[in-house]
């Protein structure tokens, strides 16, 4: 299930706006890949660009490449709607749809690929939500609002609705960013499982939390002030935290600055 | 600079009358807890802090001295001459508030006490009767009026236009919001607000010298495929000029369509951005997106935006006019000749009205008052619940 990313040469503009450069990198599948950084780098964007979210933004393009096991998804007859039904995307604040159940929600994304059989959806929802370590929680009120829920539990949510359409690959932007510490650990146990399935990219700001979670780790930093992102190494999590390649890493992930 | 010192002078008075004021306050204080120490803790936390305050049970002494002011002179000052603003504007704001109930009050009160004595003449009941005869036509006869059919017609026109104009402005909201590009966007809003400039005349004239002569295909069309309805049942035995409910309700669609898609664009535009993308990214198209995030999320306010623009149409006047044929009936058959509304059975009676005859159009004025009163209420109601939510 799980498919590789390849990325080659790839810059990220804001209308004329230059947000990151010339990235490469190459994103192993059933693997977690972290992107750091300070803020304002490009992290988010460049993971935005990867399920084709990025041209959301108005204005906002990509020049370069972006495969999917060997498939451009920027090339010109490739649907962004198909790319990112392939590409899950889990965000820093959690969007449950407000005004859908907590089984609605999960299915949300089912339901776009078609009419489907009860028992079906019941089955997925159940699969989701056990995948997302939710079930046991929401089993008995799967009726109810999905905004109901604390603030990890829609996050869960969030993730089970990502991971019911069973996708390629899975972008996490800060997913824990707007969660307690419980909460961000019951997420960083599921990464640790969902990683079994999915390939999955993900954004954070916390450093402890790339170290604990990701086999791969990818520095991002700006190229000077005014200038745009670009990924300055990329290597085993191990290798970064421990013996970086870089200077401008080894500084910011001893704290000396960012 | 020079204003300065010139400002702080005039402050200095105020700052003098205040402080016995205050000194006063403590004393009330003061006495109070010799009669009664339950009441000097409220008194005492609203007025100064307690230390100034004798203890309760004490025996009523001299008030406190005063103590040294905590604050140095000029920040005091300051502080007056923003409080004096405050109060000020306070008043100018409350008053302007209190006037906007008062001219309620007046109108409500106005359209009571004029509608009182023709009520009282009245030989029919006012709620089920048809006719507009409330001038007797001999001394002594009968006076006849009722708003029956002047309800139906009001109520009719205003439906028809809600339910042209509802869709058109949802479509028009979404468009501006979510498919056009952002000039043009912009363009559009622009045109469809100016649309709320024309005068109403001119939407009259235009509705009873081009859209009438030329609605009879539409009629006829209706007639054909959904006359089975009754109400699209389209008889003309007379000679059609298509002076009907329909095309008054036609043209009062296109007056409350910039109101009704003016909210829709609010409401749609304040749909959280987290929702929109989570639809996306959860591979949604376009279409998809809004019916999963955002129709969801606007749909009370767009109930709203629906019902302010019924209130709008309610109370139409020239436009309905100038179309209907004024015909006091009850009929259905929204595409034929006839109708005849609060608004327009007003503007057209009140000329040859005599004594009783203008309080009877002042009674149906206020029914009309209290309908659209109610309908604006209930469309703030469902805004603010949607607001809350």
């Amino acid at each position: 299930m799980a498919k590789s990313i390849d990325i080659s040469g790839l810059d990220v503009y804001y209308g004329d706006f230059l947000a990151v450069s010339d990235v490469s990198m190459t994103v192993e599948p059933r693997s977690v890949t972290a992107f750091i950084g300070p803020s304002g780098c490009g992290k988010s964007t460049l993971l935005r660009t990867l399920n084709r979210m990025h041209e959301v933004t108005p204005g906002a393009r990509v020049e370069g490449k972006v495969l999917l096991d060997g498939e451009d998804i920027y090339h010109s007859a490739v649907d962004p709607v198909n790319v990112r039904r392939t590409i899950g995307m889990v965000f820093q604040r959690p969007n449950p749809f407000p005004t859908m159940s907590i089984y609605d929600n999960v299915v949300a994304g089912l339901k776009l690929q078609g009419r489907q059989p009860r028992k079906k959806l019941d089955e997925v929802v159940e699969k989701s939500l056990r995948g997302a370590n939710l079930w046991n929680e929401v089993k008995d009120r799967l009726a109810k609002p999905g905004a109901g829920l604390s603030g990890g539990q829609q996050q869960r949510l969030c993730i089970a609705r990502a991971i019911a359409v069973e996708p390629q690959v899975l972008l996490m932007d800060e997913p824990c960013s707007a969660l307690d510490p419980i909460s961000t650990l019951a997420i960083e146990d599921l990464i640790q499982e969902l990683k079994e399935k999915y390939t999955i990219v993900i954004v954070t700001h916390n450093m402890q939390q790339a170290a604990r979670v990701s086999e791969q780790t990818a520095f991002f930093n700006l190229a000077g002030v005014g200038k745009p992102g670009q990924l300055v190494e990329m290597d085993d999590t191990q290798k970064i935290f421990t013996n970086p390649g870089d200077k401008r890493t080894e500084d910011y992930i001893t704290g000396r600055f960012g | 600079m020079a204003e300065l010192p010139e400002s702080t002078a005039t402050e200095e008075p105020i700052g003098i009358h205040v402080v016995p004021g205050r000194v006063d306050s403590r004393a009330v204080a003061a006495d109070i807890a010799g009669s009664d120490g339950a009441a000097v803790d409220g008194a005492a936390t609203r007025t100064r802090p307690a230390p100034a305050v004798a203890p309760p049970g004490a025996p009523p002494g001299p008030p406190p001295e005063p103590g040294p002011s905590p604050e140095p002179g000029g920040g005091i000052a300051g502080a007056r001459s923003t409080r004096r603003g405050d109060a000020v504007f306070r008043g100018l704001s409350t008053s302007a508030g209190l006037t906007v109930l008062g001219i309620m009050a007046a109108i409500a009160a106005f359209l009571i006490y004029q509608s009182i004595p023709a009520l009282r003449a009245n030989d029919a009941n006012f709620f089920t009767t048809r006719d507009w005869f409330p001038d007797p036509s001999t001394a002594g006869g009968p006076s006849v009026f009722g708003i029956a059919a002047l309800l139906f017609h009001t109520v009719v026109t205003s439906v028809i236009a809600m339910v042209l104009a509802v869709p058109v402005a949802v479509g028009i909201a979404l468009f501006i919001t979510y498919y056009a590009p952002r000039r043009l966007a912009a363009a559009l809003g622009y045109i469809v607000d100016l649309l709320a400039a024309v005068p109403s005349i001119v939407f009259g004239l235009w509705g009873l010298f081009f859209l009438a002569p030329n609605l009879t295909g539409v009629a006829e069309l209706l007639d054909r495929w959904l006359g089975w309805t009754v109400v699209f049942d389209y008889r003309p035995d007379s000679i059609p000029t298509n002076k009907s409910d329909f095309t008054a309700g036609l043209v009062l669609a296109i007056m409350i369509l910039p109101i009704v898609s003016a909210l829709a664009r609010e409401v749609f535009r304040q749909v959280p951005n987290a929702n929109v993308e989570g639809a996306l990214a959860l591979g949604a198209t376009r279409w998809e997106m809004i019916r999963m995030s955002v129709l969801p999320f606007g749909k009370a306010g767009v109930v709203s935006a629906a019902i302010l623009g019924l209130g709008r149409a309610l109370g139409e006047t020239l436009a309905v006019t100038l179309i209907l044929s004024s015909a006091y009936n009850l009929s259905f058959h929204v595409l034929e000749d006839g109708g005849i509304t609060f608004a327009s059975n007003i503007a057209l009676k009140y000329n040859e009205a005599g004594g009783v005859g203008t309080g009877a159009l002042i009674a149906s004025g206020m029914v009309l008052f209290v309908l659209t009163l109610a309908v604006n209420s209930t469309s703030q109601y469902l805004l603010r619940r949607q607001l809350k939510d």
